[in-house]
């Protein structure tokens, strides 16, 4: 992947330390707008570091964060998320006492739903229709995930992080999922997807980065990784090969 | 289906538990005192969650366990007796309506004070300690001393007389038992307090990001809110709340004294515990239980009146460890 104007975000150089321990040894990184960007590796390889460092959760002790063209580096969490960028945790980050229309109406604009988009979201996501009432915390894991994702998108985002949406769920769940996040993409949202799953890699993922050990170790096109079965096993080992 | 009925026993079991021990007490006390008692029970519960809503909420959003949250209430009574000695006119008079306007002039003095003090307390002390929480015990404790001692400055150390206005005092009439004119008043000015502010908790978009905070700061931030300007305004919120309780408090007693929010202070820390940490509802019905046992017990068994209420925080933690209404973890 080469540095190209189209980029969204751009990572360079960045380093970051949560208590004593540094985790990114300098992350290099672009993801390109309107384009699913995957970012693989084994765990404790420093993805969701390297999200939450984006979101400004976690600070960069070095290094330049770019998002069209503006530095993040000295910007707080809630100024990132004004941005545009948009982040789903690995936990996914449901309040469980509000209701699914409460989760909803967090991410709103003050103006609160705009029916357009509700519309969208609810079509993708029937199943929210049924449950929008009742407590997010009722909700079943995969359920739990659409919300989560759900209440991403529910206004236009320039920017989707998604930490490991797959996690845990049954493969009905996950082939759902997948109908999603297609959608989204052909919506020509930008997406940041970290996923251990290669199978949801490869019928998402337009562009790859693989991390490990806090740097990024390798990037290409989704389409060569998955055409180069030698590459796969090189970059992503056992981790990603149970998967697949 | 038994699963079920176990479930839906476990959901509502918390809310029966107040109507419960409110019939249950009836029988063993007779119907004469029991509406007195009750009335007092549930006016002295409302009038504790006023200080404890406050200590809830900042604790459940911010994390932070105010030791110097009795300051506030001290605060607030001083300033009830400050305004209300030039408005003696109006509170002498038998005229409710003048009676009333005193009151309500006091009470939102109370609270513009304490919310002020509490203001500057957040900037100067509760800034520096977030996310410490052995500095921010150390840190409330001192202050909670400097600002009583402050108060002794400002208004001498003598207790002083806080009079109920002249249409509060006395009692009513319900059937054959008394009821304290003042106390239906406190009731009454409590319970609207406590809807608007659950108003306020469930139908506006700045309640809506403050019950999200209580479980999840970190992803209300990643929503786009600012928690730090929200954790100022709950911050002064809960300790003007603590200056209308204080106001309240003092003018039920008639007296305040430099001392008048540390007696609330044992009682305000079991409601937050009975309720749960962090929760509005739950410290609403601790508020409540420990207003009525205490009154209850009082009568039933005086020398128990004083351990009644650690006794009821010990069964409901044997029964939910983590309070009636637990919020999530941070």
């Amino acid at each position: 992947m080469t540095a190209g104007e189209d980029a969204m975000l751009r990572l360079e150089g960045v380093h970051t330390d949560i208590g004593r321990y540094r985790i990114l040894h300098g992350v290099d990184l672009i993801a390109r707008r309107g384009r699913v960007t995957m970012l693989l590796g084994r765990n404790g390889a420093g993805k969701t570091t390297t999200l939450r460092t984006i979101m400004g959760l976690w600070r960069a002790r070095q290094g330049q964060i770019v998002f069209d063209g503006k530095s993040l580096a000295a910007l707080e969490t809630p100024h990132i998320a004004r941005l545009g960028i948009a982040y789903v945790p690995e936990n996914m980050g449901i309040f469980g006492k509000l209701t699914v229309r409460e989760n909803m109406l967090l991410a709103t604009a003050p103006r609160g739903f705009a029916q357009p988009n509700l519309d969208r979201v609810l079509d993708s996501f029937p199943m929210l229709k049924v449950k929008w009432d009742s407590a997010a915390g009722s909700l079943s894991g995969g359920q739990k995930q659409m919300l989560a994702i759900a209440r991403a998108i529910i206004e236009p985002r320039r920017l989707l992080l998604i930490d490991e949406p797959t996690k845990g769920l049954s493969p009905a769940m996950v082939g759902q999922l997948v109908g999603a996040l297609l959608r989204l993409k052909a919506e020509q949202t930008t997406i940041l997807l970290v996923e251990q799953n290669f199978h949801v890699a490869e019928a998402v993922g337009d562009d790859f980065a693989v991390m490990d050990e806090g740097r990024i170790i390798h990037t290409g096109a989704m389409a060569a990784l998955i055409a180069d079965k030698a590459l796969q096993h090189r970059l992503l080992g056992l981790s990603m090969a149970a998967a697949v | 289906m038994k699963g079920s009925w176990r479930d839906l026993l476990r959901r509502w079991a918390p809310y029966a538990l107040t109507p419960l021990i409110i019939l249950v007490a009836l029988p063993a006390i007779g119907a004469g005192p029991w509406l007195t008692l009750t009335v007092a029970g549930l006016t002295m519960g409302i009038m504790l969650f006023l200080v404890a809503s406050g200590l809830t909420l900042i604790f459940g959003l911010m994390d932070v366990l105010n030791f110097a949250h009795a300051a506030f209430v001290t605060v607030g009574a001083y300033v009830t007796v400050t305004v209300l000695r030039p408005l003696v006119g109006w509170t002498t008079q038998t005229s409710l309506m003048l009676n009333l306007l005193a009151l309500l002039v006091a009470l939102i003095a109370a609270a513009v004070a304490s919310g002020a003090l509490g203001f500057v307390f957040e900037r100067l002390i509760i800034r520096q300690v977030y996310g410490a929480p052995l500095r921010q015990i150390l840190i409330t404790i001192g202050a909670l001393t400097v600002i009583e001692q402050l108060v002794i400055v400002i208004w001498g150390p003598e207790a002083l007389v806080l009079p109920k206005p002249a249409s509060l005092r006395g009692s009513v009439f319900i059937g054959s038992s008394p009821i304290e004119t003042y106390r239906l008043a406190a009731l009454a000015v409590g319970l609207a307090v406590a809807l608007a502010m659950h108003l306020f908790l469930r139908r506006t978009r700045l309640g809506l990001v403050v019950r999200a905070g209580v479980e999840n700061r970190e992803m209300v931030q990643a929503l786009g809110y600012h928690i730090r300007r929200v954790f100022i305004g709950v911050f002064m919120a809960g300790t003007a709340l603590a200056g209308m309780g204080g106001m309240m408090w003092g003018q039920y007693q008639e007296t305040v004294n430099s001392q008048i929010g540390d007696s609330m202070t044992i009682l305000v820390f079991i409601i937050l515990i009975i309720g749960g940490l962090g929760s509005v509802g739950g410290c609403f019905i601790g508020a409540i239980l420990v207003g009525l046992t205490t009154n209850y017990v009082g009568f039933l068994a005086p020398k128990l009146a004083l351990g009644s209420n650690i006794l009821l925080m010990a069964a409901i933690l044997l029964w939910q460890p983590r309070g009636l209404f637990p919020m999530a973890e941070h």
